[in-house]
């Protein structure tokens, strides 16, 4: 969080010598708040200065590391309570929860190791699996967290209270130590022995307690330890609970710049209803969580929380483009229509989709319109007869069907004749607005 | 340690907007705080389920869907009756087709006998979507309006370029009415401003953002929702309309949705897909200000019904 130049200047020696260069200490003041100056330049800045400064520096939210190698997530280090404010930066982590008293644990675990799916080129899914420590056996559950470790597929977390058995999972699970887990956790009762635990292996800690008070008594002493890589886990009664708190700590640590809540945290979605364990976590996907963890393992549980992270950490910033190129709608033949658009996300998927509910199989040839949608890129001239008839050609659908007739959004009407000219096809003009696409559609075949 | 809250609070609040009359009207809006932060100030109202009842079966709709709304789909009276009697659903929100069609369209007046029909029946408070059309619409609204007169039911949608024959139909006859923007901020602005001043009251209109499913544009609608949320509670009073969002009939049509578990098998079964879906579309846009969220799938509706009933208890 940054200080005003005011808040500086209350820092500074303020006798104004003139020795960082610039003739006032308000001056300087003014230059580190626009960060076009550093503290060295004044060699009667004090200790306390210092510390300030270099606090201020510091991302409001630490940034966590969890897992290594390809299976690595990162997450915290967010900005914003909004994200059109700016955006959202490092998504939030997906655990699978398994319990290690369950028969069916290793089936379980290979079950999530399929959780991954592919949407719009990226890979989305679970990266994390924890083993929850409910058997009491530690051989059990070192079995387990080895198996996840095996699988290679995701990165593990232990779920207990109990340093020992922490301690002996470590010494029991060949490269457990190099998967860096997450461990959940500490508490109030054995914060202290986790914390020597997550400082020989190197690796983070989930800290829970009971109410943030409480959760921000123990962050510091643990901090001491050496343990700066923490999740925080504020627990609550009922879904609206652990919201609350969840968008509290954000809150702490960005608007008052709180340093011992300055953590991404953990939430858990629990129960016997699946369905509702997967609406309910989809709560802490978008108010904040760093980690989500679920009790289940089914894909229809984990497909749309990913989805919904995708969305939700899209940068709003840019433009979202799709890649320029053919697109093939159900299986097109020589004789399925042609329909041109944009490369503007939004715009190629909402088309897509229309013409995926007209259940008429097409060719969908996308123009980059660089991510504009088509009005936008008709205006700029990123869409134009020249750049439309040059997309045609280049996607080689003239090999792929056995007529010359392409059918481009309502919008740029005006355009047809000048696209006829320059490409040699027939110029049909489809709706305006997507919704109208089906009906389009099906007439055009029938 | 003593830790001090960070509060946010709000000097401005989101209009009230009272759906129908007598015992089943319904009021939606009135927040002075961000969604589900009571601690902050008041929701006094309960984010509301509207069922969406179409006036013929939606070619679209998968056999899971349609098995899971049963017989009585075939038969909108009985399917809005059904919403009420075994979903314990509070509005209906009635979907016309057939005006538009092609060949053989319904008349204005066979939809307004749908709607007065459907209103008897439930006797709930009624929201009646167009088309999307805008002749056929045009014709239809003045006539189904005049049917429900007196029953200020919430008629959608008036847009930026057509909204002068259903604004001055909702005056004349008492209704509430859905502006729509495309997902446009300054739209949305623009809309409000349009519909009063034609002489609408600011507090009988309900605003349609115009929304994605889940992984169809959702963040779009998302961000949009929160913006005019946080702008009304700022004190802009022509953003200050509580939010409608068409969480069924878009996520519905989701490939997500509709494929077969043959084409997809690593996406599981599509009838829990199909529910899961439809309510983490809607949970979403509950999280970011929605007021009523339209629903198709009665599972769906249990899980919304039971996440609003959460996040609403304060005990
Ligand atoms: S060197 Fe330090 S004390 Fe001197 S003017 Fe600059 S800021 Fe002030």
């Amino acid at each position: 969080m940054s200080m005003t130049a005011m808040e500086i200047y209350a820092l500074l020696p303020q006798t104004n010598c003139g020795e960082c260069g610039t003739p006032t200490c308000l001056a300087f003041a003014m230059q580190l708040a626009n960060k076009q100056a550093t503290l060295d330049s004044c060699p009667d800045a004090s200790d306390e200065a210092r510390a300030a400064l270099a606090a201020a520096a510091e991302p409001p939210i630490t940034l966590v590391e969890i897992g290594s190698g390809d299976e690595q997530i990162e997450i915290g280090n967010e900005t914003v309570m909004f994200r059109h404010e700016e955006t959202f930066h490092h998504q939030c982590g997906l655990c699978v929860c398994i319990a290690d008293d369950a028969e069916d644990a290793e089936e379980r675990i290979e079950k999530a190791g399929e959780l991954w799916f592919e949407r719009i080129g990226d890979m989305i899914g679970a990266e994390l699996v924890a083993i929850e420590d409910r058997s009491g056996d530690p051989d059990r559950f070192a079995e387990l967290v080895s198996a996840v470790v095996q699988n290679d597929k995701q990165s593990p977390v232990l779920i207990t209270s109990d340093p020992d058995l922490v301690r002996s999972t470590f010494e029991a699970v060949e490269g457990l130590a190099e998967a860096r887990p997450l461990v959940h956790g500490a508490d109030a009762e054995n914060w202290s022995d986790m914390a020597d635990i997550a400082a020989e292996y190197d690796v983070p800690l989930g800290v829970s307690a009971d109410g943030l008070e409480a959760l921000a008594e123990l962050t510091p002493q643990i901090k001491d330890k050496g343990v700066d890589q923490m999740v925080l886990d504020p627990g609550g009664d009922d879904q609206l609970q652990t919201m609350e708190q969840l968008t509290q700590i954000r809150r702490q640590a960005l608007d008052n710049n709180f340093r011992p809540l300055g953590y991404p945290t953990i939430a858990f979605a629990r129960g016997d209803d699946p369905r509702k364990v997967a609406v309910d976590a989809s709560t802490y996907v978008s108010k904040y969580a760093g980690v989500v963890v679920i009790e289940g393992e089914e894909p229809w549980q984990l497909l749309p929380l990913a989805t919904l992270r995708q969305n939700l950490y899209t940068d709003p910033r840019v433009p979202p483009a799709v890649e320029a190129k053919l697109y093939e709608v159900g299986e097109p033949t020589e004789d399925s229509p042609v329909v041109l658009t944009t490369n503007f996300a939004l715009t190629y998927f909402t088309v897509v989709n229309e013409i995926e509910a007209s259940r008429v199989p097409a060719w969908v040839v996308v123009v980059d319109t660089e991510g504009q949608s088509v009005l936008t890129a008709y205006s700029s001239e990123n869409l134009n007869a020249e750049v439309a008839a040059e997309a045609i050609k280049e996607v080689g659908l003239e090999e792929k069907v056995n007529h010359r007739d392409v059918i481009i959004p309502g919008y740029i009407a005006v355009m047809s004749g000048a696209l006829e000219e320059e490409s040699g096809w027939n110029v049909t003009v489809g709706p305006r607005e997507a919704t109208a696409i089906p009906t389009f559609m099906r007439r055009l075949v029938s | 340690m003593s830790l001090t809250p960070v509060k946010k609070s709000w000097n401005h609040q989101i209009k009230e907007v009272t759906i129908g009359t007598g015992e089943s009207a319904v009021t939606v809006g009135g927040e002075t705080t961000l969604p589900f932060l009571h601690d902050e100030g008041d929701m006094p109202n309960p984010p509301r389920i509207a069922l969406d009842v179409f006036d013929a079966v939606p070619d679209t709709w998968t056999e899971d869907l349609i098995e899971a709304t049963g017989d009585e789909i075939n038969d909108p009276v009985e399917w809005a009756q059904k919403g009420v009697e075994e979903w314990g659903v509070e509005l209906i929100s009635l979907n016309l087709t057939q005006h538009a069609l092609e060949e053989d369209p319904a008349s204005p007046e066979d939809c307004a006998k749908l709607a007065e029909e459907i209103a008897e029946a439930t006797g709930l408070p009624m929201i009646v979507w167009g088309a999307g059309e805008e002749e056929p619409d045009r014709d239809v609204y003045p006539v189904v309006s005049q049917a429900l007169s007196g029953q200020r039911c919430l008629l959608g949608s008036a847009s930026e370029e057509s909204y002068k024959t259903l604004t001055a139909t909702c005056i004349a006859d008492g209704h509430n009415i859905i502006g729509e923007s495309p997902i446009d901020i300054n739209i949305c602005k623009q809309v409000n401003i349009l519909v009063t001043d034609m002489g609408m009251s600011e507090d009988r209109i309900v605003v349609f953002p115009t929304n994605g499913a889940l992984g169809y544009g959702l963040e779009y609608a998302y961000s949009i929702l929160e913006r005019t949320r946080l702008a009304a509670l700022g004190g802009d009073r022509m953003m200050a309309m509580p939010i409608i969002i068409r969480a069924g009939t878009e996520s519905q049509r989701s490939k997500e949705v509709k494929a077969k578990e043959d084409e997809f098998p690593e996406w599981g079964s599509r009838a829990d897909r199909g529910i899961v879906w439809e309510a983490t579309t809607a949970t979403s846009y509950l999280q970011a200000g929605a007021d009523i969220v339209t629903m198709n799938h009665p599972e769906a509706i249990r899980l919304i019904r039971q996440y609003i009933d959460t996040f609403m208890n304060t005990e």
